[in-house]
C-alpha cells in the first residue's frame, strides 16, 4: 500500500547534495520499463512495414508500400478530378463574360493565382509588379492591350516568341547604325518633351522632326503608341526600362527586344486562361 | 527494503490501493461536486438556443467545419481567439490563486482525473464491495465469481466511458442530429473513431491509471511547490497532538499517549496511497477524505475532531507552541492572493468589455505590400488593399465602403463599381479595393498618408472603420 519513501525505515539517496536538498533514489514504476521496450518492439515493427533505411538510391520501401510522393500524387489527382468539370468549362469558356459565371470565374482566378506564382512570378514578380524590362501588370498601361482577351493572346502566345509563329511580334530599329548621336541627343530630349520631364528646349525642338520622319509611324505622331505593333505611350508616366535622358539614349540607340514564352505551348488552355482572368483583375483590366 | 549489500531495485511494480469507503462533510461536498460537475458535462450539449433560421440552435456549439464558436447568445469567429487566450489566461491566474490560498483544492475536487477516477472507484465498490472484500477479490485465484465480477465492472467502466467520449464529441456538431446518426450507423468515422479513444482513455486514465497519472504525468504536483507557502491551507496531520501513537485499550489510560490510535482509517480511505501522518507529500492530493476518515474515529473515542484538519503550516507552529491559530480569512487575504485576485479581474474585465464592445459588422484591412504603390500611366498613384468584411448577422448584408469625407484620396473596388459589396449571412468577403492620389497631391508623393475606411451596413445603418496609411512615391 505504501510507496518505499513512507517506510520508516531510510530511502537511499543519490548521493547528490545540493544546498542541503537530496534526491531519493526511488525506483521507477515498472510500467515505465515496459512502455520503453514497447517502443522498442513498435520501433522495430515499424521500420519493416515503412520506408526506414537509407540506402545508396532511396530507402527501403517497407511492407506496406506506403510512399509520401504516390499520396501527395493520389491528392493531386483527387483535386483535378474533383475540378474536372470546372476545367472543361474553364478551358472553352468565353472570357468576355466569364465573370457572369460566379463559380467559374472565383475558380478561375484562384487557379490564375496558382498559374502565376509557379510560372509568371519569376518575371513579373509575385505581387505583378514587374520589374525593368518585364512590365508591371497592375498599371493601366498596356504594351498589347488590357481586354481580358488580348491578354489571353498574349499569355498563349507570347512575345517575340520564334517557337510560335502567332507571336506578338515587333522590332524596334538599332536606331544607333541610322542616326547620327546628336540626332538622337535631339529626338530623346524631344521625347523628354512629350513625357512632361525636363528638357533642352532647343534640341528638343530639333528632335521633333527627327521623331517625325523615323519614330511616328510606330509610336504615332502624337507618341502616344500602338498597341497593334506594341509601340509604347511616350507621353505617359509609365516606362519599361527607364524613362531618364541616359537609359533613352540607349534604348533608341541600340533598342530593345524583351522576350516573352509561348504559354500556350507548356499550360494546358484552361491554365492560359485562367492565368489571363487573374492577371485582368490585379488593377489594370480594361 | 534495501541495505549496503543488496542495491535498490530500479523498478517496481505499481502497488494496488483499495480506498475504504468512508462519510462526512468533505465526501459529501465531493459526491455534489462531482455530481455537478458532470452534469453539467453531459447535458450542455443538449440545451437549445434559438439563433434565428439558418442557424445552429445547440446553446454550446464548436463548430470546426465553419470556424465559428456559439456560446449562448455569443458568438466568436476565428479572429477572436483572443477570447480563448484570455479565458486560458484567466484559468491559469485562477489556478495560481486558489493553489496559493487552498493548496491543491483543484486536484481533490475539481480535476476531471480525480472526478472520473472517484466515479470508477465508486463503481468498483457497489461491483466487487468495499477495501476488504475488493482485497479478498485481488488476492483470489481467478474464477467465475471473480471473472464475473471484473467483467461487469469492466462493462460498465466502458461504458462510463463511451458516455464521456460521446458526450464530447456532441459539442463539436448538432447532437441530437449526431446521436441519431450514431445509432445508425451512419455517423462520419472520426465521431466513432474520437468516442472510441475518448472510451478507452477514459477506462484506462479512471480504472487503471488512476494515482499514476498525478504522480508520473502531471506536472501540477511539481509546480504547487512553487505555489504555495507558510499561509497556504493545505492538509496536515497534528503531530503534536497525535504523538505518540498508540493502540487504545480498553480500561487503560496512558497519558503520555497521543490522540492517534493508528487504527489506520486515514491510511486505508486514501485514493493516492499515502499515510498523511508522514507529512506533506507530493502524491497528496488533499481531496479531504482522510479528514472524514480520522474525525470519525475521534468521535467514536470521544476526542475532539480534527487530528487529521486542513490547515497552514504557519498555525501548524503556532498551535505546537500552545497558540491559536489564527483566522481562516487572515492566511486567505494575503498580498499574494490579493494580487492574483487584481489580475484575474482585470483580463475578465478586459473580456467582458471586449466582449460588449463588439459590433455584428466588422472589417480588417490589409495593405498590399508588393508592391507599396503603382504608378498610373497620367502621374497617379494608387495603392492596393485587401479588405475583408465581415458579417455576423443571420442574413444577408449589403456593406457600403468608403474613405472619410472630404479625404484627398478617392477609392473604387475591384469588380463592383458602386462600391456596394453584398456579405452572405454570417460570414465573410474579401474585396480589393484601390485607393489613389492625384498626381499633383501632397499625398502622392509623401511617404505615409494616414486615412480612414469607413464601412456602413446599408440595412441598419451600422458603421465600422479602420485606420490605415496610404503610400505615395517619395522623390
Amino acid at each position: 500500500m505504501r510507496s518505499p519513501r513512507n517506510d520508516k525505515q531510510e530511502v537511499e539517496t543519490t548521493g547528490h547534495s545540493w544546498d542541503g536538498i537530496q534526491e531519493y533514489n526511488n525506483p521507477l514504476p515498472r510500467w515505465w520499463v515496459w512502455i520503453l521496450l514497447a517502443t522498442i518492439v513498435w520501433g522495430i515493427g515499424y521500420s519493416i512495414a515503412y520506408p526506414a533505411w537509407p540506402l545508396i538510391k532511396g530507402a527501403t520501401p517497407g511492407l506496406l508500400g506506403f510512399s509520401t510522393r504516390a499520396q501527395v500524387a493520389a491528392d493531386i489527382a483527387a483535386v483535378d478530378q474533383a475540378n474536372a468539370a470546372l476545367t472543361t468549362k474553364l478551358a472553352s469558356a468565353d472570357l468576355t463574360t466569364i465573370k457572369d459565371d460566379p463559380t467559374l470565374y472565383g475558380y478561375a482566378v484562384n487557379m490564375g493565382a496558382a498559374v502565376f506564382r509557379a510560372n509568371c512570378s519569376q518575371c513579373h514578380g509575385a505581387g505583378a509588379a514587374g520589374n525593368v524590362g518585364f512590365p508591371n501588370l497592375l498599371d493601366n498601361d498596356w504594351l498589347w492591350g488590357g481586354k481580358i482577351t488580348d491578354i489571353a493572346y498574349t499569355v498563349q502566345h507570347g512575345v517575340r516568341n520564334e517557337q510560335d509563329p502567332d507571336a506578338r511580334y515587333s522590332q524596334m530599329p538599332a536606331w544607333g547604325e541610322i542616326l547620327q548621336p546628336e540626332e538622337i541627343h535631339q529626338v530623346v530630349n524631344y521625347v523628354l518633351q512629350i513625357s512632361g520631364q525636363q528638357f533642352d528646349a532647343t534640341l528638343a525642338d530639333a528632335g521633333k522632326q527627327i521623331f517625325a520622319d523615323n519614330c511616328a509611324a510606330c509610336h504615332g505622331d502624337d507618341g502616344k503608341g500602338n498597341r497593334d505593333v506594341g509601340a509604347p505611350n511616350l507621353t505617359d508616366k509609365i516606362w519599361l526600362y527607364g524613362g531618364d535622358e541616359a537609359t533613352l539614349t540607349k534604348t533608341v540607340t541600340y533598342s530593345r527586344f524583351g522576350v516573352m514564352p509561348a504559354w500556350g505551348l507548356r499550360l494546358s488552355q484552361a491554365q492560359v486562361n485562367a492565368a489571363a482572368v487573374y492577371v485582368h483583375q490585379l488593377g489594370g483590366g480594361e | 527494503m534495501s541495505d549496503a549489500q543488496t542495491p535498490p531495485p530500479l523498478y517496481a511494480a505499481r502497488e494496488p490501493i483499495f480506498p475504504r469507503r468512508v462519510k462526512g462533510w468533505f465526501r459529501t461536498t465531493k459526491w455534489l461536486i462531482m455530481a455537478v460537475t458532470l452534469g453539467i458535462y453531459y447535458i450542455t450539449p443538449w440545451i437549445r438556443w434559438d439563433r434565428g433560421p439558418g442557424m445552429p440552435d445547440q446553446a454550446v456549439l464548436i463548430d470546426l467545419a465553419s470556424r465559428r464558436f456559439f456560446f449562448f447568445w455569443i458568438e466568436i469567429w476565428p479572429y477572436e481567439f483572443y477570447f480563448v487566450a484570455g479565458l486560458l489566461i484567466m484559468a491559469g491566474l485562477g489556478l495560481f490563486l486558489f493553489t496559493s490560498a487552498l493548496g491543491r483544492v483543484w486536484c481533490g475536487y475539481a480535476c476531471p482525473q480525480t472526478v472520473w477516477t472517484d466515479l470508477f472507484i465508486l463503481v468498483e465498490r457497489w461491483i466487487e464491495g468495499d477495501r476488504n472484500a475488493r482485497l479478498r477479490l485481488w488476492n483470489a485465484k481467478w474464477s467465475l465469481h471473480k471473472l464475473r465480477l471484473r467483467l461487469t465492472k469492466w462493462v460498465v467502466w466502458a461504458l462510463i466511458g463511451l458516455a464521456t467520449g460521446g458526450a464530447w464529441v456532441f459539442y463539436f456538431t448538432d447532437a441530437p442530429a449526431l446521436l441519431h446518426a450514431l445509432l445508425t450507423g451512419t455517423a462520419h468515422p472520426v465521431a466513432y473513431i474520437t468516442m472510441g479513444i475518448l472510451t478507452a482513455t477514459t477506462f484506462f486514465f479512471g480504472g487503471v491509471a488512476r494515482e499514476q497519472v498525478c504522480i508520473y504525468a502531471c506536472p501540477w504536483p511539481r509546480i504547487q511547490a512553487a505555489m504555495m507557502d507558510e499561509d497556504t491551507i493545505t492538509i496536515g496531520y497534528r503531530e503534536w497532538r497525535g504523538e505518540p501513537r498508540g493502540k487504545l485499550r480498553k480500561g487503560q489510560v496512558d497519558p503520555a499517549q497521543g490522540d492517534c490510535i493508528d487504527c489506520m482509517a486515514c491510511v486505508n480511505v486514501c485514493p493516492m496511497g499515502i499515510d498523511i501522518r508522514n507529512g506533506q507529500q507530493m502524491e497528496c492530493i488533499t481531496c479531504g477524505l482522510c479528514i472524514d476518515a480520522c474525525d470519525d474515529t475521534m468521535a467514536k473515542i470521544g476526542k475532539p475532531r480534527g487530528l487529521i484538519d486542513y490547515f497552514t503550516l504557519k498555525d501548524e507552529a503556532v498551535e505546537r507552541a500552545g497558540g491559536r491559530a489564527q483566522h481562516i480569512w487572515r492566511h486567505i487575504l494575503r498580498p499574494r492572493t490579493l494580487l492574483y485576485t487584481t489580475l484575474w479581474s482585470l483580463v475578465g474585465l478586459g473580456l467582458v468589455f471586449a466582449l460588449f464592445i463588439r459590433s455584428d459588422i466588422d472589417m480588417t484591412v490589409a495593405p498590399v505590400r508588393n508592391p507599396t504603390y503603382i504608378v498610373q500611366s497620367d502621374g497617379t498613384i494608387r495603392d492596393i488593399y485587401d479588405v475583408r468584411l465581415r458579417n455576423k448577422y443571420g442574413t444577408e448584408r449589403v456593406f457600403n465602403l468608403a474613405l472619410s469625407s472630404g479625404s484627398v484620396l478617392s477609392m473604387s473596388i475591384e469588380g463592383l463599381p458602386d462600391g456596394n459589396v453584398t456579405v452572405p449571412a454570417d460570414s465573410t468577403k474579401q474585396i480589393r479595393v484601390y485607393v489613389s492620389a492625384a498626381p499633383q497631391g501632397v499625398a502622392a508623393h509623401q511617404d505615409r498618408t494616414p486615412f480612414r475606411f469607413w464601412v456602413r451596413d446599408m440595412e441598419s445603418g451600422e458603421r465600422a472603420y479602420v485606420d490605415t496609411v496610404f503610400n505615395g512615391q517619395p522623390h
